[in-house]
């Protein structure tokens, strides 16, 4: 466990940490996908209206945010070998993103 | 309070959390980042829950499913808020070399998601016809 910043760049964790980091950027974002699936079914269900369209274009707009959080993190853990931590912002981000995908849905579901 | 409040503080701003202690092994935070990740999923599994009460239980009662289908979307929303605090609070330790925070939020999640099954089972073998 000693020694992580004396490494090679070039070395290769064994461990595989920033992969496995990465893949479960790759799963959060699939998940997100699938509520926002959830969000465009709820909406088309029994009959269009201009409020519904507007919330769920909203929830299409926090998906898109949170891939582009997902897309900056993963360029970052690929970048360098011994990636540097989430940032608290990027963290905060992408809790209140999905906090708002929930506020949308109790909004299309009421 | 004045703690929450500051820990809230910390959930913005990433200079003060990297003024307190050292770095710790880039490792360790990866792997609080993927337990942050984790809790994050589960936050959108509850979300997507609240989506498919509402969708496909339409025999339901009005007031019976939006009532699970809002206590669903509020796990998730208080899922993702506990995700970066706990997120924050473990950075932080690890900083400073303390123990990592001991939580009942995982012991509490599952009790709210077995009374919501319970009740969810409940309201579909009573309540079908209503």
């Amino acid at each position: 466990m000693s020694g992580a910043a004396a490494r090679p760049a070039s070395e290769r964790d064994p461990g595989l940490q920033p992969e496995r980091t990465r893949l479960a950027w790759r799963r959060t974002t699939l998940s997100s996908t699938a509520a926002a699936i959830l969000a465009m079914k709820t909406t088309l269900h029994g009959g269009v209206s201009a409020p519904g369209i507007v919330v769920c274009a909203l929830c299409c707009a926090l998906w898109l945010a949170f891939l582009l959080i997902a897309h900056h993190r993963i360029r970052t853990l690929s970048a360098t070998s011994s990636p540097t931590a989430l940032t608290p912002r990027h963290a905060t981000a992408g809790a209140l993103l999905t906090v708002g995908l929930a506020v949308c849905a109790a909004a299309l579901v009421f | 309070m004045i703690g929450f409040a500051r820990t809230v503080r910390l959930w913005f701003d990433p200079r003060e959390i990297r003024q307190e202690g050292v770095t710790p092994d880039y490792r360790f935070s990866l792997a609080n980042e993927r337990t942050f990740l984790a809790w994050l999923r589960t936050a959108l599994a509850l979300i997507g829950g609240g989506f498919a009460v509402d969708q496909f239980l339409p025999g339901l009662r009005w007031g019976w499913r939006v009532g699970l289908a809002l206590a669903l979307l509020a796990a998730g929303v208080v899922c993702s808020l506990r995700a970066v605090n706990h997120w924050v609070r473990c950075e932080r330790a690890m900083r400073r070399g303390e123990d990592l925070p001991v939580s009942r939020f995982p012991a509490l999640l599952s009790l709210a998601v077995a009374v919501v099954a319970v009740a969810m089972v409940v309201v579909v073998l009573v309540g079908w016809e209503g």
